[in-house]
């Protein structure tokens, strides 16, 4: 534990609560694939909060590298989705996540 | 004392901001929120040390990922109002998850507090260095022990990145615009292309 009282409890609240909020965020805007994306981001910032936590506090800096690769992943997928998004709005002028049925069996 | 302040600022501010990327009425605005939510982020993870990762996450976040998501925000033009539509119809039940998902993980933090499960702990062979700084430390375990998650990571961007510019990729229409012919270019010749002429005082020039 830290100086000042703050322990790798209140690091797991908190990336526990980004988790949370993030699933909300696919939930409520369940429309609007770009704020998907962005609860996405969230996720992933909560899982790297966890991961730099538990790094730092059980002293060990595999953590870290982890969390860099989830970083790296993180990013390729939002490259890729919002490439995917930009063309299919070109296709069929609009990004509702309703219409995107295209592939349905 | 100051880290436990510092630590209850950037907490409170994440969370809010994660709020608000959640529920702000414009996109732009969310990806403003994001982009808040990233820089605490950042600050609690200088609080523990891990100042590599948290200059990673401005870097590569703020300065790449948000920047995007700004750019396709702006660059689809959609009635964002009525993708708000469905809002409430929605909130209960993801209202509900969120709720058993918070739960479960107070829950298994809750445990984890009591002792938890132990399935090992670390060997200590990835301690930090004691007279070490972090980017040091990381840096010789990136580059020693995990080069091949490294380059790993490296093919996975150089993919995303192939990808992204395949799948956006807009072959010129022909006839669109004015293209260059590189061989037509260079066939060029300067006596089809120049021509001297030597028209009388007060007169024009035809060509």
């Amino acid at each position: 534990m830290s100086a000042g009282g703050i322990g790798i409890e209140h690091y797991l609240t908190v990336g526990a609560i980004l988790f949370v909020l993030g699933v909300l965020g696919i939930f409520l805007n369940r429309k609007n694939v770009i704020v998907i994306l962005m609860a996405v981001e969230l996720i992933l910032l909560a899982v790297n909060l966890n991961l730099v936590a538990f790094s730092a506090f059980m002293q060990d800096l595999v953590g870290q590298i982890f969390a860099m690769l989830v970083l790296t992943v993180a990013a390729a997928e939002a490259a890729i989705g919002l490439a995917i998004l930009v063309i299919y709005f070109r296709a069929r002028g609009t990004i509702a996540v309703d219409d995107i049925n295209r592939m349905k069996g | 004392m100051i880290q436990a302040i510092a630590f209850y600022f950037f907490a409170t501010i994440v969370v809010a901001s994660a709020v608000m990327v959640v529920m702000a009425r414009n996109p732009v605005h969310s990806v403003l929120w994001l982009i808040m939510a990233f820089f605490n982020a950042a600050g609690l993870m200088v609080l523990v040390g891990a100042e590599f990762i948290a200059m990673l996450l401005v870097i590569v976040y703020v300065g790449a990922v948000a920047v995007l998501f700004l750019f396709v925000v702006m660059m689809l033009d959609i009635d964002f109002a009525a993708m708000r539509a469905g809002i409430a119809r929605n909130a209960p039940l993801g209202l509900l998850i969120a709720a058993v998902l918070l739960a479960e993980l107070l829950l298994a933090l809750g445990a984890y507090h009591a002792g938890g499960l132990t399935l090992g702990t670390p060997d200590g062979s990835a301690m930090p260095a004691a007279d070490t700084s972090n980017i040091e430390a990381l840096g010789a375990l990136l580059y020693g022990r995990y080069i091949a998650l490294f380059e790993i990571a490296g093919i996975i961007l150089l993919v995303a990145m192939i990808g992204a510019i395949v799948l956006t990729f807009q072959p010129p229409k022909p006839g669109a615009r004015a293209r260059q012919d590189v061989g037509k270019q260079i066939r060029r010749r300067p006596e089809e292309a120049t021509v001297m002429k030597n028209p009388g005082i007060g007169q024009g020039v035809e060509l």
